[in-house]
């Protein structure tokens, strides 16, 4: 041991006559297994509150009348606390609580899903009785009923750990799903007719520490030891889960959440857990297509890049580099943004590059602003929430600010038009007109909001509402940033929005956070040139193409006809762009309607990196392959460059990774051996503050698997917290993602040899210049309702809709109107009203809400059954629309 | 003379006609013990329930002076009165909640008084519904009499009190249960250590739980003081107690009975209690103080009613030690009873009682009934004994008295012990069992 | 089979009132959808859910781990017989098979004509007269065939209407005071307690203790 002073909260306890070093309020059963002495157990679970139920965790512990019997998983440790797993007496009570799970558990291990991967079935062969004492009749429930579309419980397995109903109540905020009756004809239900609808429900099936639980997607799917995984990070959203990602036969067959601390506590929300439905699907794309004759048809990749690169090529020698632009981005890898922004900017020239969709906020807001971590959110003096309802755009968001709100006990104010997942845990609301956002807050401020703050808030910052700019939210970004000790955690929901902004997909962006014109001659110095002037935004593109000023469009997985806020200009940008390039998945509204698609390969499909909102860059992990040939995005990029008579410079992925880190600034020292280490399993946030030293010791080459580390260096996967991942890493063969051998090129040295390679400083990374504040628009008249438009978690997204499991989930919207609203109307609640807008007329469900300001109108975005999107000027400072009785 | 012939304290009042009525109540003493507490003050309540040294009533024979010092000092801190009783053969509260009401709202408003509570909850058995039209009656006129709510006879002291139903479910007699099910959630012990109710209770507030009889003992000690108490009984166990007598006695009922000085036989047969077993049969079991005890049998019937001196006595667990004087209620069964048969009887009780959170209870209980039951009915194996005796002893491990357990509560426990009470004390009746494949007494 | 009506509402508020937190009324709330519907309809249980904040799950996880409260419908008269261990050893198994014969319905059925419900329950607290039952939990104690079929007979005959309501109704009795804050008395009392009078109070005419009083 080292003479390091031990910490202040360190105690010692004796566990086995073996010293171990324990934290204050910690449990005895935690304390031990980090020293390696592991203790059964089935209820308890590290990221919930112990209940002591299934005693499976008996020891004996030394108290006042000598060893007593006590749940390890239910007394915290106390300094010189002696502790005995292994005796005779302790054996005897562990077989004895198995055999009493086992008597009215099914023997049907060959038929569950979980068999081979079963805690129980573990146990028992590690500490059970041998044969069944038990002669009687088993307990008899109905096989598997539907808690909900996605969760079935079989009654007969449950062994009442009380996980799951824990779960849903404690962590998910969702307790609809609860024990009923009681004794031995306790069973896990809802009430009548009511699922187990909550977006995380999921996680149940992935805690169940037996086979009772079972996601209908995966049912009987595979088998645990035909199951190959590897570790990865969601991307569904911005917030970026840590998943290990499993496969049978080259399809993917589940993802289960790994336990990062930094991010996601092992959980993950359905849209992202079954999501692999939509990789798997049988509309991927997996030939280029060209449209002959007014129809697509297949052709080849050189056929295809042709094309291209000679649609691209016109395009320039007609009208200059700025008549082609690339619209998305988001879904892609790091190094895949990275590749495509050097081909737009420097091989191209152009600037009119946007990963965003018209649905985020200014490139310079979100990245030059202080930056907060979600770990910041748990000791933030307040947490503002001035965005979107991040319950239905980032869902393992709103468990960790949950959490923070709830158990950390952190003060939430809420600035919103109406009511988000997030106003049950909010201590101050203060309601806002859609675009008042800044007015609002300024009243608040001064009235005594600025003292609730504290030194050291975090403010959550998205778009709250599409059918308005992002003026009013920016605005009021900038009066909070005058707060000292003020960070900012961004509410962007792409995927991997975060990245492209770092990579330079966006408009007057260069890769590592840098201003274009700061950057310019130091991008310059590397790629022989940079773009002359700022570009053109999503909407700017569209609208430049609308009117016939772009040549060539490129659609980077992005559907802009379904996804952008204004239905009418995305159309016409497509109409009156000359040439349109889809690089895609799926044949979208919007790829439909391309003169050529390129096939890409999805997640999972190919390693590379990911950002999430925190900047937080960790691995994305490869497990299976595209379908036919659909290739990586930055094999697509580097080919058309070689078509356009240019060279990107790199022929790998690991290539792209050290040049990133070589020439972008807010990426300097993340190098591949770094990010592949043990003790940075939870990803990196960049910038790395000067001085930081990172891991850079290399990991083993078994162990680039996936598991919670629970100290760095120390300590093993828990099989119990998710059954799936211990034993499916025993049984399958993890993809190696880094190439040991190939490490080491870009180093410090590498580093200190790009500013010599340029010949000159780094460049600064961009700050905002908030001198520019956002407008208000003005009133609406008396009989127009304002538009607030959000985002459901389940939408007509490609992700949802060719996830079977998910498609289904995507509701019929309401519109919710304040109820003096309908009163007006003469309509109930629940009624129907004819909706009007200057685009279209429908007729929709309205339901009264008395959280949203009068004169204001919720519709959410992309869904099915309405459009709203065509509902939405993008040039005008508010939408709005009217109602009236059918 | 076996039994003193000392007033009765709690049961003094039943017979009167009315006697639930404040008018009644009043006629007979009723709140002199209240408007002495006020006069006198908290400490010296208190300290007159110290030296009463009066045990608790509810089963587990706690000092209840010494609970109410262990109370945690935070605010608010609540009282809430156990009135659950649903150990079978328990019936004295039940009495005492439809017979006295006033006595336990008077004995609560004085111990609220003495712990400073904010609040008083008397939770009352779900299924005593005129207990608790009588509990409530009572509480009102009470109200009316300015015996509790604003400004208490004057004092400038004020408290509520409510009266809350149960709603059917033993183990919400278990105090931490109780105080779950007084929250509107299932009646789910709680993990103790370390949470004892005085530190962390009704909302995670402290709080005393203590028994209806308990209860209805606080007015007397106020008046008469606690040395009086005291002078009754002998060592630990003073004052009188309400021992209920059932089963095979020709004369079952609550009887109030100076403590230790009478003994199991005494009871059972002195002429003015139990007068004797039914047709002049003999004594076979004896169950000394609610379903959760180990059984006593007729080389028992000269152990006092002493908590201690039943706790002591020399018993028939595998395991050393005694039994207990539980609930007070002692059940007799005469030699025509088969012992099979009585402990699946219990067994089965606690089965469907178990709450079903920790696993050896909820299995294990089961389990028990349904070799129990195979045996009683002609299927048992000779191996079940000993599979018996493995089960209880995966619950109670070793079967001692008192017994460390695997589980979270008594519950669980209570089974294992009229299991291994009955092949204690009848080992060859369950071999008759096995052997003729059916049950000798049918 | 409904929500529950305003002036049950208002009991329930009132209730509610009296706790600190109001999920502790969930249990009183409970009765009285009991009360209102005979067992606990799903209307009614999502009402009290609304009402204090739960969600319905929450409401039948915690109603359906006690044994008082039924969610399917139960006979007007709900006859609980005991069989635990006194009544066992004074005949109550016996009872119980008469009790079977006389309704013409095992435990746990009830009748064609929706009179009675006929249940095995475990000990009632009234073990001095054994063997015992209740009716909608009001007490009879030293039951024999022949006393049971006479009171089968005045139930049905509605003799016994006054001391034996509907099934569901726990109490008659109800609380005749608002909430009292507690402590030392405030320089005025903000309203001096109400002491109106006692609602439908049947009480007195109820039948007498049954519990074994010392003779
Ligand atoms: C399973 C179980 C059931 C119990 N039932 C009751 C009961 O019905 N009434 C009661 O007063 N105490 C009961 N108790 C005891 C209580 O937990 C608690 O000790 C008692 O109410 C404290 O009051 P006292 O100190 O005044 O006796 C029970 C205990 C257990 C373990
Ligand atoms: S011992 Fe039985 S009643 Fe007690 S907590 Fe465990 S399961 Fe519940
Ligand atoms: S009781 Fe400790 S793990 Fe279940």
């Amino acid at each position: 041991m080292s003479d390091t002073a031990t910490p202040p909260d360190a105690v010692t306890i004796t566990v086995d006559g073996k010293q171990i070093e324990a934290h204050k309020g910690e449990m005895v059963i935690a304390a031990a297994e980090r020293a390696g002495i592991y203790i059964p157990r089935f209820c308890y679970h590290p990221r919930m509150r112990p209940v002591g139920m299934c005693r499976m965790c008996l020891v004996q512990i030394k108290g006042p009348r000598g060893f007593q019997l006590q749940p390890a998983c239910y007394v915290p440790v106390a300094d010189g606390q002696e502790v005995v797993t292994t005796s005779p007496e302790v054996k005897k009570v562990q077989d004895g609580i198995l055999e009493f799970l086992l008597v009215n558990h099914p023997l049907d291990c060959p038929v569950c899903d979980k068999g081979g991967e079963c805690p129980l079935q573990d146990q028992t062969f590690a500490y059970g009785p041998g044969e069944t004492r038990f002669v009687e009749e088993k307990r008899h429930w109905e096989k598997p009923i539907a808690l909900s579309d996605v969760v079935l419980i079989d009654r007969e397995r449950c062994i009442q750990c009380d996980r799951c109903t824990r779960f849903a109540d404690e962590v998910a905020g969702d307790p609809l799903i609860e024990f009923m009756s009681r004794g031995a004809k306790t069973e896990v239900n809802t009430f009548p007719d009511q699922p187990f609808a909550s977006y995380f429900s999921g996680n149940t099936v992935q805690i169940c520490p037996v086979g009772a639980l079972l996601a209908k997607p995966y049912r009987f799917r595979a088998r645990p030891w035909d199951l190959e995984q590897v570790e990865s990070t969601c991307t569904q959203c911005a917030v970026g889960c840590r998943v290990a990602v499993q496969s049978s036969n080259d399809d993917l067959t589940r993802y289960l959440g790994i336990d990062s601390d930094a991010v996601n506590h092992g959980w993950l929300c359905d849209k992202g857990r079954f999501s692999y439905e939509a990789v798997n699907s049988d509309d991927r794309l997996g030939r280029p297509l060209v449209k002959r004759g007014g129809e697509l048809v297949q052709t080849t990749w050189a056929d295809a890049l042709d094309a291209a690169g000679e649609a691209i090529s016109a395009a320039v020698s007609s009208a200059g580099s700025g008549s082609v632009a690339v619209i998305g981005g988001a879904r892609l890898a790091n190094e895949d943004q990275y590749a495509w922004a050097k081909l737009a900017k420097c091989v191209i020239g152009t600037d009119n590059v946007d990963a965003q969709l018209g649905d985020g906020l200014p490139a310079e807001v979100v990245l030059g602003l202080p930056r907060a971590t979600i770990d910041d959110c748990d000791t933030a003096s307040a947490i503002v929430l001035l965005g979107p309802d991040v319950k239905e755009e980032l869902p393992v968001l709103y468990l960790r600010l949950r959490r923070a709100a709830l158990e950390k006990k952190v003060p939430l104010v809420e600035v919103a038009s109406g009511r988000t997942g997030m106003t049950r845990y909010a201590t101050t609301v203060v309601p806002c007109l859609p675009s008042d956002q800044a007015g609002a807050l300024r009243k608040a401020l001064a009235g005594g909001l600025r003292d609730q703050l504290g030194g050291n808030p975090v403010v959550v910052l998205g778009r709250p509402s599409l059918a308005e700019p992002a003026d009013g939210v920016v605005a009021a970004a900038a009066l909070l940033a005058d707060i000292p000790g003020v960070r900012f955690l961004s509410a962007l929901r792409r995927g991997n929005v975060h990245g492209a902004l770092d990579m330079g997909l966006a408009p007057g962006i260069l890769p590592g956070r840098v201003a274009l014109d700061a950057g310019r001659d130091w991008f310059t110095a590397f790629w022989g040139s940079a773009p002359e002037s700022g570009g053109l935004d999503t909407r700017g593109i569209l609208e430049a193409a609308a009117d016939g000023r772009i040549g060539t469009l490129v659609l980077l997985g992005a559907d802009p006809v379904s996804d952008f806020p204004d239905r009418d200009l995305a159309q016409r940008g497509l109409d009156g762009a000359r040439f349109v390039i889809a690089v895609d998945a799926f044949l979208t509204a919007s790829s439909r309607q391309a003169d050529l698609v390129l096939p890409a390969a999805m997640f999972a499909e190919r390693p590379g990196t990911t950002t999430n909102l925190e900047g937080r860059v960790s691995r994305l992990g490869q497990k299976v392959t595209a379908p036919e040939v659909a290739w990586p995005d930055w094999m697509i990029a580097a080919e058309l460059a070689a078509r356009l008579g240019g060279d990107l410079g790199f022929l790998s992925l690991d290539g792209i990774w050290d040049e990133i880190v070589r020439v972008a600034p807010a990426y300097a020292g993340i190098n591949r051996t770094t990010l592949g280490t043990r003790g940075h399993r939870d990803g990196i946030v960049v910038p790395v503050p000067e001085g930081t030293v990172l891991d850079t010791e290399m990991p083993p080459a078994t162990d680039v698997t996936v598991g919670q580390e629970r100290d760095a260096g120390e300590g093993e996967i828990d099989p119990v917290e998710t059954p799936g991942i211990a034993s499916v890493e025993s049984h399958g063969v993890p993809v190696q993602a880094h190439d040991p051998a190939a490490a080491e090129t870009a180093g410090p040295a590498a580093e200190s040899d790009a500013e010599a390679a340029a010949g000159r400083p780094r460049p600064a990374l961009i700050e905002w210049d908030r001198a520019a504040s956002g407008t208000t628009a003005a009133k609406p008249d008396a009989y127009a309702l304002r538009l607030v438009v959000g985002r459901k978690l389940y939408d007509n997204g490609v992700n949802v809709q060719m996830s079977p499991s998910l498609a289904p989930l995507a509701k019929q919207p309401v519109l919710r109107v304040h109820p003096s609203d309908l009163d007006r109307l003469g309509v109930k609640s629940g009624g129907v009203v004819r909706l009007r807008s200057p685009q279209l007329t429908t007729t929709i469900t309205a339901e009264a809400d008395p959280t949203l300001p009068r004169g204001t109108a919720a519709l959410p975005f992309n869904v099915p059954g309405i459009e709203v999107a065509a509902m939405i000027d993008a040039s005008k400072p508010a939408n709005e629309i009217a109602i009236e009785t059918p | 003379m076996p039994l003193t012939d000392v007033d009765r304290i709690t049961t003094r009042r039943i017979g009167n006609a009315d006697s639930w009525t404040l008018r009644s109540y009043l006629d007979n003493g009723g709140y002199a013990g209240l408007r002495k507490a006020l006069q006198i003050g908290r400490e010296a309540v208190h300290e007159e329930v110290n030296k009463a040294n009066l045990l608790g009533r509810g089963g587990a024979g706690f000092e209840a002076g010494r609970k109410w010092g262990m109370l945690r000092q935070a605010d608010p801190t609540y009282l809430v009165i156990n009135g659950d009783e649903s150990e079978p053969a328990t019936f004295k509260d039940h009495m005492l909640i439809e017979g006295d009401p006033h006595q336990i709202i008077e004995g609560t408003l004085i111990t609220a008084f003495a712990i400073g509570a904010a609040q008083a909850f008397i939770y009352i058995r779900g299924e005593f519904a005129l207990g608790f039209e009588r509990m409530q009656q009572a509480l009102n006129e009470a109200y009316e009499h300015g015996a509790v709510g604003h400004d208490i006879f004057g004092s400038g002291w004020s408290i509520d009190v409510v009266i809350h139903p149960g709603a059917g479910a033993y183990i919400c007699g278990e105090e931490t249960a109780l105080l779950e099910s007084l929250e509107g959630k299932r009646g789910f012990p709680r993990i103790k250590p370390p949470y004892y109710p005085a530190a962390i209770g009704l909302y995670g507030a402290p709080t005393v739980v203590n028994n209806v009889e308990t209860m209805s003992n606080i007015p007397w000690i106020v008046v008469n003081g606690g040395d009086a108490f005291a002078a009754l009984g002998a060592g630990r166990s003073t004052g009188t107690r309400i021992f209920a007598l059932s089963g095979h006695v020709n004369q079952p009922g609550n009887y109030e009975l100076e403590m230790v000085k009478p003994t199991f036989r005494d009871i059972i047969f002195d002429p003015r209690c139990g007068n004797g077993i039914r047709n002049g049969n003999e004594v076979k079991i004896i169950i000394p103080g609610g379903a959760s005890s180990p059984w006593f049998g007729p080389q028992h019937l000269d152990v006092p009613l002493g908590q201690d001196e039943v706790g002591k006595a020399d018993g028939v667990m595998p395991g050393g030690g005694g039994s207990m004087l539980g609930s007070g209620s002692i059940v007799v069964m005469d030699e025509t009873t088969c012992p099979v048969r009585a402990a699946w009887r219990l067994v089965r009780f606690f089965e469907r009682e178990s709450c079903g959170q920790c696993t050896p209870c909820r299995e294990g209980t089961g389990w028990l009934s349904k070799i129990l039951y195979r045996i009683e009915t002609g299927s048992g194996r000779r191996e079940d004994l000993d599979l018996l005796y493995d089960i209880s002893d995966n619950i109670i491990p070793g079967m001692p008295w008192p017994y460390p357990m695997t589980t979270i509560c008594f519950l669980g426990p209570s089974a294992a012990v009229p299991t291994v009470s009955a092949m204690q004390m009848f080992r060859d009746e369950f071999l008759v069992h096995v052997k003729d494949g059916g049950c000798p007494y049918e | 089979m409904a929500r529950l009506s305003k002036e049950n509402v208002e009991r329930a508020e009132r209730t509610i009132a009296l706790y600190p937190h109001a999920r502790s009324a969930l249990i009183p709330l409970l009765h009285l959808v009991q009360e209102q519907d005979g067992h606990l309809t799903n209307d009614g249980m999502e009402h009290v859910a609304e009402l204090l904040g739960l969600t319905p799950a929450e409401v039948l996880g915690t109603a359906s781990f006690y044994d008082m409260f039924f969610t399917h419908p139960v006979g007007t008269y709900l006859v609980s017989v005991c069989t635990n261990i006194a009544c066992m050893l004074n005949g109550a198994y016996e009872l119980l098979e008469h009790a079977e014969q006389t309704l013409g319905v095992k435990a746990g059925a009830t009748t064609p004509d929706g009179t009675f419900t006929l249940e095995e329950v475990e000990c009632l607290a009234l073990c001095g007269n054994a063997p015992c039952l209740t009716v909608n939990w009001r007490f009879f104690g030293d039951v024999t065939d022949d006393s049971f079929d006479g009171l089968v007979d005045d139930l049905r005959a509605g003799r016994l209407a006054d001391t034996i309501p509907p099934h569901g109704t726990h109490a008659r009795v109800a609380r005749s005071v608002g909430l009292v804050a507690a402590g030392p008395a405030k320089a005025a009392p903000a309203k001096k307690p109400r002491a109106a009078a006692v609602v439908d109070n049947k009480g007195d005419s109820a039948p007498e203790p049954r519990s074994g009083e010392r003779k």
